[in-house]
């Protein structure tokens, strides 16, 4: 469970990311935070991990106040928390593989890790990862010889691989096209849904945010506006949030979720899509 | 000023720009005129010197002495291997110095600091006096030559990767991070795999530029073809001065060219 506690920060050029954010969250949540560009839902992700760290308030990380750990014991809660970015983060010269192993890296010492000595059941963690997102027969490609959408999954693979209960993900989807963004959005539901592993991601579009949010969180000005089941959100909650009304931009696109479907035969045929998109198709 | 508000013609270079390159060019000139002032280089005493260079070559250097070629080869031979063992240890040590002066890596400004200055400090020093020192040091000899290119190589190896590292994508490391991994781990998997190209082809080119330099070192007593050119010189045996000259030229070309072939496949 994550808990924030009156927590607030404030960036060194004096500028105030969150201001007095107070949230709980319980384990196997899949929580969307939008907001407009600068509201702070990266900031309110990334202080979860302390890549940037809150200056003021409580930041309980299973009942432990996360700001007062020291180096060794921050390695450790960053273990049990998964990333993703909006770039990917991958290293593009590296495989795929590699990449994924890098997930494993919290756990293996250092001497190991150099020499690439992983534990076989690591490895064979990281590969049924890549099944998992249906990019396995790309173990070996170099990570900068696919396409965005399969990058994003092999960044996926690698959160797998770190065996957390927690998946942070900011902006995920925002350098893919629609349907690549929703199959992307479906392996991380249904990771939600099969490992009970809690999500968090920043989105942009209000449409996706409402397909694949069990709760959304809204910020403006680096502060929570909004916390609610998204069964309960409605137009006039996004217009709440964002101080002005909806426009076209807020949304992907009407038709995206049907894109999904067509396109998943012709752009990357692989096991993950079939399986997003038999979800897709019961629904 | 907005050239498109202004009548007529304009200047294609502003008037300020103008009087700043003048002003350098005219300051060029002058440092050549006292160069060539000072150290007597007149036009008419290099043309006649023309000549003497013209008798020298043709009359003493002409023809090398090709059964030398044993003694050259040997000599050859030792310049290669203090070159080769001095770049694979600098390849190596140079690592963590250009790591710790890397300021996206090295978080702690003192240090980073004093990394810098001390390697700023060592890059001051030419290979030359490198040599001297370590003649003095060791003795006359190969090891004197590798110790010198040694810490002559580390420096610019050092300088050259730390920029590398200093400019590459931040993204990768921060998801390293981000997983629970140690600086090691992040330098390991996050720094290594980006700058390996560049680390490769800096590690060639600083072995061409020792194989030169070691050539040369051998006149201060380091070891290598310089030892016996210098030798060759003081007792004016010409013909084999010229082999000398001669192979060194063949071989120091032949690796230079595999070298930029190789340098070249990797970036
Ligand atoms: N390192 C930083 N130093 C100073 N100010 C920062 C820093 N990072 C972010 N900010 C500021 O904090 C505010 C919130 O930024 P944040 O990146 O969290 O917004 P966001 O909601 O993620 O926006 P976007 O949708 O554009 O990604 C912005 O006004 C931003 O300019
Ligand atoms: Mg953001």
């Amino acid at each position: 469970m994550i808990e924030f506690k009156n927590v607030s920060l404030t960036y060194p050029n004096g500028h105030q990311g969150l201001k007095n954010v107070n949230l709980e969250i319980n384990q196997g949540e899949m929580i969307v935070v939008v907001g407009l560009s600068g509201a702070g839902k990266s900031t309110l992700i990334r202080s979860m991990n302390q890549l940037v760290k809150p200056t003021e308030g409580e930041l309980l990380i299973d009942g432990k106040n996360s700001l007062k750990f020291n180096e060794r014991e921050l390695r450790e809660m960053r273990t049990d928390i998964g990333m993703i970015f909006q770039s990917y983060n991958l290293v593009r010269r590296m495989s795929v593989l590699r990449n994924v192993l890098s997930g494993a890296l919290g756990r293996t010492n250092t001497l190991r890790s150099i020499l690439g000595l992983f534990k076989k059941e690591d490895k064979q963690l990281a590969l049924a990862s890549l099944d998992r997102v249906g990019i396995a027969e790309k173990a070996y490609s170099r990570a900068d010889q696919l396409s965005g959408g399969q990058q994003q999954r092999v960044s996926i693979a690698r959160a797998l691989t770190q065996k957390t209960k927690v998946f942070l993900a900011d902006e995920p989807v925002a350098s893919l096209d629609p349907p690549t963004s929703h199959i992307v959005m479906k392996d991380l539901r249904r990771i939600n849904r099969e490992d009970n592993i809690t999500m968090i991601v920043n989105l942009h579009f209000i449409d996706m945010a409402m397909e694949y949010a069990d709760r959304i969180i809204g910020m403006r000005s680096g502060e929570v506006v909004f916390d609610g089941p998204a069964s309960e959100v409605t137009e006039k909650t996004f217009e709440d949030i964002y101080g002005r009304p909806i426009k076209e931009d807020d949304m992907l696109s009407e038709d995206a979720g049907a894109e999904a479907n067509d396109t998943h035969g012709e752009d990357l045929d692989t096991k993950g899509e079939t399986a997003s998109s038999e979800e897709a198709d019961s629904k | 000023m907005n050239p498109a508000s202004k009548p007529g013609n304009f200047p294609l270079i502003p008037r300020r720009s103008k009087i700043n390159i003048l002003s350098v060019l005219a300051v060029v000139a002058l440092l050549y005129i006292i160069a060539a002032y000072v150290t007597n280089a007149a036009p008419d005493r290099v043309i006649n010197g023309l000549p003497q260079i013209f008798n020298f070559v043709f009359g003493n250097l002409i023809p090398p002495n090709w059964s030398y070629y044993d003694t050259v080869a040997g000599s050859l031979l030792e310049t290669w291997n203090i070159a080769l063992l001095a770049t694979t240890l600098s390849v190596f040590f140079c690592l963590p110095i250009a790591f710790l002066s890397a300021s996206n890596i090295n978080t702690s400004s003192i240090l980073y600091n004093i990394v810098r200055f001390a390697m700023n400090v060592l890059r001051t020093i030419p290979d030359l006096v490198l040599a001297v020192i370590f003649v003095g040091l060791v003795g006359i000899g190969a090891m004197a030559g590798i110790y010198a290119l040694f810490f002559f190589s580390v420096g610019i190896l050092a300088k050259l990767i730390s920029e590398t590292i200093e400019s590459i994508d931040p993204d990768p490391l921060e998801a390293i991070r981000s997983t629970g991994g140690n600086t090691l781990q992040v330098i390991w998997y996050g720094v290594m795999p980006q700058i390996l190209p560049h680390y490769i082809s800096y590690s060639l080119y600083v072995l061409e530029i020792n194989v030169r330099a070691s050539v040369v070192l051998g006149f201060v007593g380091a070891g290598g073809v310089g030892l016996i050119l210098n030798q060759q010189l003081n007792f004016f045996n010409y013909g084999n001065v010229s082999m000398i000259i001669l192979m060194t030229f063949v071989v120091v070309t032949l690796i230079d060219v595999v070298s930029i072939r190789l340098r070249e496949r990797i970036v």
